[in-house]
């Protein structure tokens, strides 16, 4: 009894150097800038850096986009696959593990080979077609996780009684859809979301290879020539997934206090 | 009034179809059909020809070797990711720790398992670099340089151990239910009928937890075959595996060979493949006993 309590709390602890020191070590790191003292100067060229703020800025909005695309097309497949094609379900969610299995990188050299600008379909002929690409790229990356919190939120919901009630209180397929199904999954939309931002924030490959300025290529852009900003960047990319995480975690507890379900 | 009601069905069945057509073609144009593309353009030569000497050529030494050190840093950190999590996940569950260890361990685990990419790779460095807080701390206080070891981190070890910060996380969030389910009857019942503890973990636990233990390893393993940011900014292109190759070959067709590309990324897709299938076929299996 006593041994297997003095491993467990050695499992822990080996768990817990694996895990915070690296962060205390990138920490301390991007302190290290000014010679012999402490400083937030890192901190302050990255904040004063214009691409820092343009990719960034850039990166934040594909995020935007890419949930507002991403949730359109999940919500209503997800509701339908439900209501009125369950024998399809396995088929969809399959396809939507699809992108867990294909390496992004694969998928990407894929785009290049059939949207080029000399194919039938010439996507990356033209800046706003390549951003439109990689919007539909961060969709297809963000599937897998977009589609199972939706679906778990939708689980939990009576589809076919709401849409039944609302037919017959003379809804149009619109409402149905927008003030029926959307704010009844709301909690699945916003976690996918969050997890969709996360992802989207720190991307790498598939901006690199599509050559568009976002937060990820700018990372590795500074990770190879500089020395004490890539820290300070990687301290603000851990804050980033942190408050994505922390914001999924409250979306789900402050769903479990709703008790509006059947 | 047949007619009526067949023309009647088929008119629903047709809108009951309709409504998955947007995602079904957004799965085809933007997932499906750019990997098919891949996959047939293996099989052809840049004239078009028919042909199976692209998927022969992949097992030149170069391109073997490549897929060799990425399986190696694949099956590694999937191993010891896979072990550290383990003991981590089997600390919270049956360790006797504190509750409020478990339910930090698994909100940390959500989000290192997503903290991958290049930033990753930014925090190995200041840890274990060559002026990192770790080798600089080792230097100072215990006159220890960890470099004269032969350690670097932009090697097999260093990508391995910078890998297992996502991969211990993921263990841990895979494993903890698979833990939870084990039922304190079936301990009771072993110690009753005069088992060791040994023999309780032996013949009634690992039957019971293998296939969950070996597909989240065979998770691991495909999550780390097709990572490429992290070592891409850890390594440049110094570090040749298999993403990196393919990587430069999409760049500047490092290998002269379009084709000889695709079925490089057709041998990613076939390694990715094979181990999510074989992590499918073990869930179920692990499922059985999660009722």
């Amino acid at each position: 009894m006593k041994a297997h309590k003095i491993f467990a709390w050695l499992a822990i602890a080996i768990g817990a150097i694996y895990f915070f020191v690296p962060l205390i070590g990138t920490f301390e790191f991007s302190l290290r800038m000014r010679r012999g003292i402490y400083s937030f100067d890192a901190y302050q060229s990255v904040f004063t850096d214009a691409q820092f703020r343009a990719t960034f800025g850039f990166s934040m909005l594909m995020a935007l986009v890419t949930i507002i695309v991403g949730m359109l097309l999940i919500v209503p497949t997800a509701y339908w696959v439900r209501l009125r094609l369950p024998q399809m379900r396995q088929v969809v969610e399959f396809i939507t593990l699809l992108p867990l299995v294909i390496p992004a990188i694969v998928i990407v050299f894929g785009y290049l080979r059939l949207y080029n600008s000399s194919s039938w379909i010439p996507f990356t002929g033209s800046t706003q077609g390549t951003n439109v690409l990689l919007t539909f790229s961060y969709v297809t990356l963000a599937l897998p996780y977009m589609y199972r919190s939706v679906d778990t939120a939708m689980r939990t919901i009576d589809v076919r009684t709401l849409t039944e009630a609302a037919e017959i209180l003379g809804a149009k397929w619109p409402t149905i859809m927008f003030r029926c199904i959307f704010p009844n999954v709301m909690s699945g939309v916003l976690s996918g979301a969050f997890i969709t931002f996360a992802i989207v924030m720190g991307e790498f490959t598939m901006a690199a290879l599509l050559n568009r300025p976002a937060f990820g290529p700018y990372l590795q852009l500074v990770g190879a020539n500089k020395a004490y900003e890539p820290s300070a960047l990687a301290v603000i990319a851990f804050a980033i997934t942190w408050l994505s995480m922390g914001l999924i975690q409250l979306v789900s507890r402050f769903s479990k206090l709703t008790p509006s379900r059947p | 009034m047949t007619t009526a009601s067949t023309s009647f069905i088929d008119r629903r069945t047709v809108i009951d179809w309709l409504g998955i057509v947007p995602f079904m073609v957004f799965a085809l144009a933007f997932l499906i059909v750019p990997t098919l593309y891949l996959i047939v353009g293996a099989f052809f030569n840049p004239a078009g020809e028919f042909t199976f000497q692209n998927i022969v050529d992949l097992f030149s030494p170069s391109i073997l070797g490549a897929y060799w050190i990425s399986i190696r840093v694949s099956v590694a950190s999937a191993l010891g990711g896979g072990l550290i999590g383990f003991f981590l996940a089997w600390a919270v569950v049956l360790g006797g720790v504190p509750s409020w260890i478990r339910s930090s361990l698994l909100t940390f685990s959500g989000v290192a398992s997503n903290f991958a990419g290049v930033p990753l790779a930014f925090a190995f460095l200041a840890t274990l670099g060559r002026t990192g807080l770790v080798t600089v701390l080792m230097r100072d206080w215990l006159g220890f340089n960890l470099y004269s070891t032969g350690f670097n981190l932009l090697s097999f070890f260093g990508l391995t151990i910078t890998y297992m910060f996502f991969q211990i996380p993921l263990m841990v969030l895979i494993l903890t239910p698979a833990l939870d389910g084990l039922k304190k009857e079936w301990r009771e019942a072993s110690e009753i009928l005069g088992a060791s503890s040994w023999q309780y973990w032996r013949m009634v636990v690992l039957p019971i937890l293998w296939p969950s233990l070996m597909g989240a390893t065979l998770l691991l393993f495909a999550n780390a075959f097709g990572a490429i940011a992290t070592a891409f900014a850890l390594t440049g292109a110094s570090l040749n595996i298999v993403p990196i190759l393919l990587y430069a070959q999409i760049r500047g067709d490092v290998l002269h060979n379009p084709n000889l590309g695709y079925a490089l990324a057709l041998g990613m897709i076939v390694i990715t493949g094979i181990s999510n299938i074989l992590y499918i076929w073990l869930r179920t299996r692990a499922e059985r006993w999660q009722k």
